[in-house]
């Protein structure tokens, strides 16, 4: 919007001599860009406040006006890790049910998707499309059944039950991804490889395998972003022993007095395999979160 | 580029083998795909059709002699449910809130983020950084260290400027003040930076010599932005807009985190969480499930139109 507005007085004057126009824009240039770093500092800073925070001691995060300068500590996360509950439980169980899955969205994508694009069957458009569709439906409408399952088989609080969800969560965004990471693969290469007599092995190992990795390796921080970040399903079908990080994010905030600093590095703790998947994937991002359909 | 490849590919099959052999290479195309397929039926269609039988039962889990047929009790009590009406109410004007919201804002901010610019990698870094916190993270440090009322950044930022002039700084409770604003705030920070990526895509892929040529032409800035730009990321808005609606629609860490769906704030998945949940009332719950389903249907029906209109071009088809 601001662009726009920023834009618009610079009258219709700027065609045809070509020096003021230049000079105009860039002037303008000038405020466009402290403009843009205004904006991305403001978006950016919760998450400085949230970390600047969890280095604080309790009496300095919780004062008004906000003690910026503050004396820095790690009580905060030591309090965390060691004063109540452990979090190392529900840490490594949303890191099992987050690789795990992945691990298994990747194992039915990528035959998947190769069934999509490189050598695709009948209506494969349809079966595309019914993978989306099913993305679509609000996770919510699956809740009690599968609740009700888990209950019948004796599944509640287990781990596998919500590695399996979370892999129906992320299999149609990982085979749109991966089908537009398969469909980047040059036709000419295949059809080299065809006629040097390469079998499939060679030619998924030698042609496909190195154009796809990074396609590969973005899907996966995706899917483990997604999965990491889930609460409805954790919280219902979960207890004491499957619960994971985000769960345990919740319950360990009722429980507590004075404790904006320790509820910041926990926010933290959690957040910080996101955001590090997250940068790492980031020129992928857009594609993931676009089902492949924006490159 | 493409679109070539896509045809030779489908083309690739070639003179198709007659009969047996036919049959046998058609499956064996298949063959990669059933897994994935066979899985996703039996995961998310399954428990589906389970919840639309569930929604015609009196099934609750504190009375299970009664387990029965009900017919359209439930979605007569649904539809009559008071708080039913304000969940469909509240889940359209957090969706709507959040989706324009974070839009215009995106666009905005790719708009800013298009030119090129001393630390234009590191701004967009900073703006991405919103939608790499856990969505529960960010609703609790939006609810404790942002809005709280007596520490909560906000009003201390309050402090400092009225400070600055001496005055009494105002301290309101934004959450008790504007309970569903503060929850559209919070997703607006979080879904900003994804409408944003999208939209950067969609300016990055104009065609750039046509515009330079409009520019030559004599067209200003507003012009070659309203007919040429805007025309141009019409599909990129419409798919941020459709698949930000499918996410945000199902909007429950943030309900549930800033305010318990308290204060009017209960949007359709955190009531059917508590019916089901709280009041064990299965066949209910099921009914307000499927109620959801339908509302989704109807906004999917248009994000799979655009999907498929964009991928449409980008395959060539």
């Amino acid at each position: 919007m601001s662009a726009i507005t920023d834009t618009g007085p610079v009258p219709a004057t700027r065609d045809e001599r070509g020096e003021p126009v230049k000079k105009r824009r860039e002037r303008g240039g000038i405020w466009l860009t402290l403009l843009a770093w205004v904006v991305g500092i403001l978006f950016v800073l919760p998450v400085v406040w949230m970390v600047l925070t969890s280095f604080h001691s309790e009496a300095d995060a919780a004062t008004n006006p906000p003690a910026v300068f503050a004396p820095l500590t790690i009580e905060g996360y030591r309090e965390f890790f060691t004063g109540g509950a452990s979090p190392w439980p529900p840490l490594l169980n949303s890191l099992t049910a987050s690789i795990v899955s992945t691990v298994l969205v990747l194992l039915l994508a990528i035959p998947a998707a190769y069934a999509l694009s490189i050598k695709p069957v009948k209506k494969w458009t349809d079966v595309l499309f019914f993978f989306l569709s099913t993305k679509m439906l609000p996770v919510v409408a699956g809740l009690l059944p599968i609740y009700l399952f888990a209950q019948y088989a004796g599944l509640l609080d287990n781990i596998w039950l919500l590695i399996i969800f979370y892999t129906s969560m992320n299999l149609p965004i990982a085979v749109w991804m991966m089908r537009s990471f398969l469909a980047e693969v040059p036709v000419e290469m295949l059809e080299a490889a065809s006629m040097d007599g390469a079998g499939l092995i060679k030619t998924l190992r030698s042609v496909i395998a190195p154009v796809v990795m990074p396609g590969i390796a973005a899907t996966a921080l995706i899917c483990f972003i997604f999965s990491w970040n889930e609460l409805l399903f954790a919280r219902v079908l979960t207890a004491t022993v499957a619960q994971t990080a985000p769960v345990f994010l919740t319950s360990f905030v009722t429980s507590q007095g004075l404790f904006l600093a320790q509820l910041c590095a926990a926010a933290f703790v959690v957040s910080l395999p996101v955001l590090v998947a997250g940068f790492a994937a980031q020129d992928k991002l857009v594609q993931g979160l676009s089902l492949g359909s924006v490159k | 580029m493409t679109s070539v490849a896509e045809q030779t590919r489908v083309g690739a099959a070639g003179p198709e083998p007659a009969g047996a052999a036919r049959r046998a290479s058609n499956w064996a195309r298949r063959a990669p795909l059933m897994p994935a397929l066979i899985f996703m039926i039996v995961v998310t269609q399954l428990p589906f059709l389970a919840t639309l039988v569930i929604s015609f039962m009196d099934w609750n889990a504190y009375y299970p002699d009664e387990r029965g047929f009900a017919g359209f009790d439930n979605f007569v009590r649904v539809f009559t449910d008071v708080n039913m009406r304000d969940a469909v109410w509240t889940t359209i004007l957090l969706t709507a809130g959040v989706v324009l919201l974070s839009l215009l804002l995106g666009l905005g901010i790719a708009l800013l983020l298009d030119r090129k610019f001393a630390g234009r990698g590191a701004v967009r870094t900073m703006m991405i950084a919103p939608f790499l916190v856990v969505p529960v993270a960010a609703a609790l440090l939006w609810k404790h260290a942002l809005y709280n009322p007596e520490y909560g950044l906000f009003n201390g930022v309050l402090t400092w400027i009225w400070g600055i002039f001496g005055a009494d700084p105002p301290q309101p409770d934004w959450i008790s003040i504007m309970p569903l604003w503060s929850i559209i705030f919070a997703l607006v920070w979080q879904w900003t930076p994804f409408m944003m990526l999208i939209l950067l895509a969609g300016l990055q892929s104009r065609p750039i010599d046509v515009i330079e040529a409009a520019r030559i032409d004599g067209a200003n800035n507003w012009q070659i932005f309203r007919s040429m730009t805007l025309p141009h990321l019409r599909q990129y808005l419409e798919l941020a807009a459709l698949l930000g609606s499918i996410y945000i629609v199902q909007t429950f860490d943030h309900v549930f985190t800033i305010t318990s769906g308290g204060l009017g704030t209960a949007n359709l998945p955190y009531l059917v969480y508590t019916i089901f949940y709280n009041a064990h009332d299965y066949g209910r719950a099921s009914a307000a499930a499927v109620v959801v389903v339908i509302g989704t249907i109807i906004i999917a029906t248009f994000a799979l139109r655009t999907v498929s209109s964009l991928f449409r071009e980008e395959t060539g088809r």
